[in-house]
């Protein structure tokens, strides 16, 4: 099955960048949930928390204060204000 | 009388020594800084390209209307924010920056506009403060090393003026007057309209000249153009402060390393003098006690 590409930038930096399987993501009226051939989408982002599942398996978490997703042929960008808690992100890729 | 100039040269390369101290000092901290100030202007790109791209998207698929995008005719006040720095110790930065604010204002005022002046940065302010001009807003924010929240203040201010209604201090446009980094030996005063907006399609990603694919906003186009808007302003502003960063420090890199060579040139002008004098001195030491031996041997 195809990938998303999954982008997850922050005001002053790019936060996390990679291959998923699945991003799950608050969006304005509910958890907006992205696999792979989803149809374009621009989101809105209300507080809280966005999960990305890699291609490896490894869960990627941040408690997010808002900001948008953009969903364009499987080229997921996750741009959010500020993060406040970051866990699972691979060392490699810091 | 002779040592007395003596003292004065040895005084002056004293003092000029203790300059230039300081000033290779501000150049090597200038130096240091500003390779992190680009490594951040690069770091923030990604968010910029990501909230132009999310914009242009929006622009292209809905005939929506936003206030911010909107030419307002109710009023003939526009605000005009000035970037410029803390400090000074950066040859011209300040001044042509200042210049180029002032070049833009009085072009304002010739087309009837009423000017309201936003300045961050404290040599802008004190610049306007001296000259008792008033400012609606001043940041002094720690220009070399700016913070995206303070970019958010600023950004949320402008937004508040530019959303105002005419009575109550509303402005029509929104220039900003930074300096721009071209590169190590240029930066350029750069004058912005930034409200309001208008979204440029070449602004979008190059090499992109596929149609746009259709987007399902959710909530609604509406509701997404309202809350990207904003964030694309303070995602400009902020991105305006990092280059304004960037190019302070380059100058004054420049400046301070052009002031230690003017330093350099001095001490060694002012130590030929001084060993011109110590000579001279010595000369007429030596003149005096011959001529007095002289004498006292004739009688």
């Amino acid at each position: 099955m195809a990938e998303l590409n999954v982008v997850l930038v922050a005001a002053d930096r790019k936060v996390w960048s990679g291959a998923a399987r699945e991003v799950s993501a608050p969006s304005a009226d509910g958890q907006v949930g992205i696999l792979a051939g989803h149809a374009p989408l621009l989101a809105v982002l209300r507080p809280g928390e966005v999960k990305v599942s890699t291609a490896q398996g490894t869960a990627v978490e941040a408690r997010v204060t808002g900001g948008f997703v953009s969903v364009d042929s499987n080229l997921v960008t996750i741009v959010v204000d500020e993060i406040s808690e970051l866990s699972g992100r691979e060392p490699a890729l810091r | 009388m002779a040592g007395g100039s003596q003292r004065v040269y040895k005084q002056r390369i004293k003092s000029t020594q203790s300059l230039k101290k300081m000033f290779r000092a501000q150049e090597l901290i200038a130096a240091s800084r500003i390779g992190k100030a680009r490594a951040r202007t690069a770091a923030a790109a990604p968010y910029e390209r990501a909230i132009t791209r999310a914009v242009s998207a929006v622009a292209t698929h809905s005939s929506t209307k936003h206030p911010l995008t909107s030419e307002r005719t109710d009023t003939n006040r526009v605000a005009v924010l000035v970037i410029s720095s803390d400090r000074g110790m950066a040859g011209a930065y300040s001044a042509s920056i200042v210049r180029e604010a002032e070049k833009l204002v009085a072009q304002l005022q010739g087309e009837g506009k009423e000017v309201e002046l936003y300045a961050a940065g404290r040599r802008a302010i004190s610049f306007y403060r001296y000259r008792g001009r008033p400012l609606a807003a001043e940041w002094s924010y720690g220009s070399d090393n700016p913070q995206s929240d303070v970019a958010a203040e600023i950004a949320d201010t402008l937004l508040e003026a530019f959303l105002a209604p005419a009575d109550e201090g509303g402005v029509a446009e929104l220039h900003v007057v930074y300096t721009q980094f071209v590169n190590m030996v240029t930066q350029r005063p750069r004058v912005v309209r930034m409200l309001p907006l208008e979204v440029v399609e070449g602004i979008a990603v190059p090499g992109e000249s596929d149609a746009m694919p259709l987007y399902d906003f959710e909530p609604s186009p509406e509701v997404v153009l309202d809350t990207l808007l904003p964030r694309y302003v303070r995602s400009r502003i902020f991105s305006f402060m990092l280059d304004a960063a960037a190019s302070e420090l380059a100058a004054r890199q420049r400046a301070m390393h052009t002031a230690t060579d003017n330093a350099e040139d001095l001490i060694r002008n002012y130590t030929r003098l001084a060993n011109q004098a110590r000579q001279a001195d010595i000369t007429q030491e030596i003149s005096e006690i011959v001529s007095g031996a002289d004498a006292l041997a004739a009688s």
